[in-house]
């Protein structure tokens, strides 16, 4: 719990926002990015903050929504990438906005930027695309204000695939970074 | 031609000896043999010893090994019309009717000491004569018997096709096995025909990227345990292990150099850029191979160990280039054709490299003159991967897929025979094919 001024009153979110149960479900994948523009409202500054109610002194107790939790863009914690690419995609620009301010207000806080590739061609270029996507993360990150000894980085090529199957929906949801926050 | 083998019949007997045994067996199905594979005979072998018959069926191996090499089509012991297994029980009419080529016969002798002795001739039918006869003196366990046979395989095929065989040799590869959520990592070293197969390292984090040592006593991997990438080199025979690069970053893509002194590898240290490094294995003293923001890694070392060969996306897609290996410095482009050309592997004589190779679509086995960059697909599945050459250069093992599921395949460097290596358990991958043993 962190107090805030209540002049950080975020409006634009609604005490359900809570109830949003950590869920990652990739709302950027596959072209759709419809999710990336839902997840903009209101969200300013660091972002995917949320108020659960108010202090018995007049005051506004504020939690400051953790990663992955509710729906604005720090909810998000998968960045996915065109095929043999390892350009950020402008979907994403706003989702690791919200990181990189997250990492930056909370230098205590580290994240581990996991690199995956689909199935298709050779392994060990794969672990290679995976470590460049994570790479092209882990830089967008810094210029948003997070610090070199915040980020660490891991490319698993195409041997932790989220999606099982051999087609271009499964595909292009394993070409991705996943952000894990410890 | 479709014949299917059950090699599990043939290993019931567990051997533990600090080694565990693969639930994963493999089995071999020639899909395309030649086209008119030589027809022969090899009848089952005397038994000269205690109880009423062999330890070991050696013909019986024999003879499944002639038929998966897909070119010869050795006859079923059911129908041969004799038995003989002394040169002078020989009677070439018996197997001129038949039309039979070439007949192979033995007698295995159990000695005084526990040792055995396998006697066999090989005799051409149509010339009526003998054309080779050999004496082996192995042990007495199954797996002697078993690596006797394939060296009397060996022998046949090299009489017959002029081409060293590789049933004697050993392939390791990966299996990889879900259990809900659980997933199970296993490096495998078994038989080139999958029998005898044997764990070598098991994790639930990514096992990958195998590659014998020249010698053929270690194995090179990596390994995700503790969540990040390490390269390990691994003595086979007492399974004993160094892990020999862990640096921040990738440590990816390990090849032994011809003279096993050096591993090339693949390192992100540089600031997440991955490069090809040699590591000096006696004194540790890393060099640099590359220099570039691309993706340079898969490297692999020319036999004679004056170059090494690489992928790089340093033009845009990933193709195969060649570097000094002593020097460095120049590098040169060797595959043109296609957008997508990766992961080299080279022929035992230096003149063919393998690669993945995308065609319409589809990633599939090519092979690449280094000289003219001419390419010529050999594989025809959709997702084929990790080419591995047999050390007599007649035969490359890949990574295919099946229904989903991955399997192991081969083909002859001349395109013309297929086999499909099937797994009874798991996902299985990244073949490697050993050197030669020393004999």
């Amino acid at each position: 719990m962190i107090r805030l001024l209540p002049i950080l009153l975020l409006l634009g979110f609604g005490l359900s926002a809570c109830g949003g149960g950590g869920s990652t479900i990739p709302t950027g994948a596959a072209g759709d990015d419809s999710g990336a523009t839902a997840a903009n409202g209101g969200a300013s500054g660091a972002g995917g903050t949320s108020t659960t109610g108010i202090g018995a002194d007049g005051g506004i107790d504020v939690t400051r929504m953790e990663p992955g939790q509710g729906d604005g863009p720090l909810s998000r914690l998968v960045i996915y990438f065109d095929f043999d690419r390892s350009e950020i995609r402008s979907d994403f620009s706003d989702m690791l906005r919200a990181h990189g301010a997250f990492l930056a207000d909370n230098g205590e806080r580290a994240v581990r930027l996991e690199g995956h590739a689909d199935e298709r061609g050779s392994r060990e270029y794969n672990i290679g695309l995976g470590e460049q996507r994570a790479q092209a993360v882990r830089r967008v990150l810094m210029l948003q204000g997070a610090s070199g000894n915040q980020l660490a980085t891991v490319s698993y090529g195409e041997e932790r695939p989220a999606a099982l199957g051999s087609d271009e929906n499964s595909y292009s949801l394993n070409r991705r970074v996943e952000l894990v926050y410890r | 031609m479709q014949r299917r083998l059950a090699w599990a019949a043939f290993v019931c007997v567990v051997t533990v000896l600090g080694i565990m045994r693969a639930d994963a067996q493999i089995v071999i199905e020639v899909t395309r043999g030649v086209e008119r594979p030589v027809p022969m005979a090899i009848v089952p072998f005397g038994w000269e010893g205690p109880g009423p018959q062999a330890p070991f069926d050696v013909a019986a191996l024999v003879s499944s090994d002639l038929g998966n090499s897909g070119r010869f089509a050795p006859m079923a012991v059911e129908d041969m019309v004799a038995r003989p297994t002394q040169p002078a029980e020989v009677r070439f009419q018996d197997w001129l009717i038949v039309d039979v080529d070439y007949l192979v016969i033995g007698d295995m002798v159990a000695n005084a000491d526990g040792s055995h002795t396998i006697v066999f001739q090989l005799f051409n039918v149509l010339q009526g004569e003998q054309i080779v006869g050999f004496r082996l003196t192995t042990g007495s366990s199954e797996a002697d018997l078993r690596v006797a046979g394939h060296r009397v395989a060996d022998m046949i095929f090299e009489e017959l096709t002029g081409i060293q065989g590789v049933f004697g040799t050993q392939i390791a590869y990966v299996n990889e096995q879900r259990m809900g959520l659980e997933r199970r990592f296993q490096l495998i070293v078994s038989d080139s025909d999958g029998a005898n197969p044997q764990v070598v390292a098991q994790s639930s984090e990514p096992l990958m990227s195998p590659a014998w040592s020249p010698d053929g006593r270690k194995l090179a991997y990596v390994s995700f345990e503790g969540s990040r990438s390490s390269v390990y080199v691994q003595e086979l025979r007492t399974g004993i292990r160094e892990r020999v690069s862990s640096r921040e970053g990738i440590n990816g893509a390990p090849v032994f150099s011809p003279d096993g002194r050096m591993l090339a590898l693949t390192l992100s240290r540089d600031q997440g850029n991955l490069d090809v490094y040699m590591l000096n294995l006696a004194n540790q003293i890393l060099t640099r191979l590359t220099r570039h923001s691309a993706i340079d890694t898969e490297a692999v070392w020319a036999p004679d160990g004056e170059s090494i060969y690489f992928t790089s996306d340093r033009a845009g897609g990933p193709q195969v280039y060649r570097v000094e290996a002593r020097r460095g410095g120049r590098i040169e482009r060797i595959t043109y054709e296609g957008s997508y050309n990766a992961r080299p592997r080279i022929s035992p004589e230096g003149d063919r490299l393998a690669v993945v190779h995308e065609d319409r679509g589809n990633y599939r086995i090519a092979l690449v003159d280094p000289d003219t960059g001419l390419t010529q697909v050999l594989s025809n599945g959709s997702l084929d991967e990790s080419p591995s050459f047999a050390p007599n250069g007649a035969l490359i093992i890949y990574a295919t897929q099946e229904g989903g599921r991955g399997v192991l395949a081969s083909v002859s460097t001349d395109g013309r025979i297929r086999q499909q290596i099937a797994s009874v358990a798991g996902q299985v991958r990244e073949p490697v094919w050993s050197p030669f043993p020393r004999i």
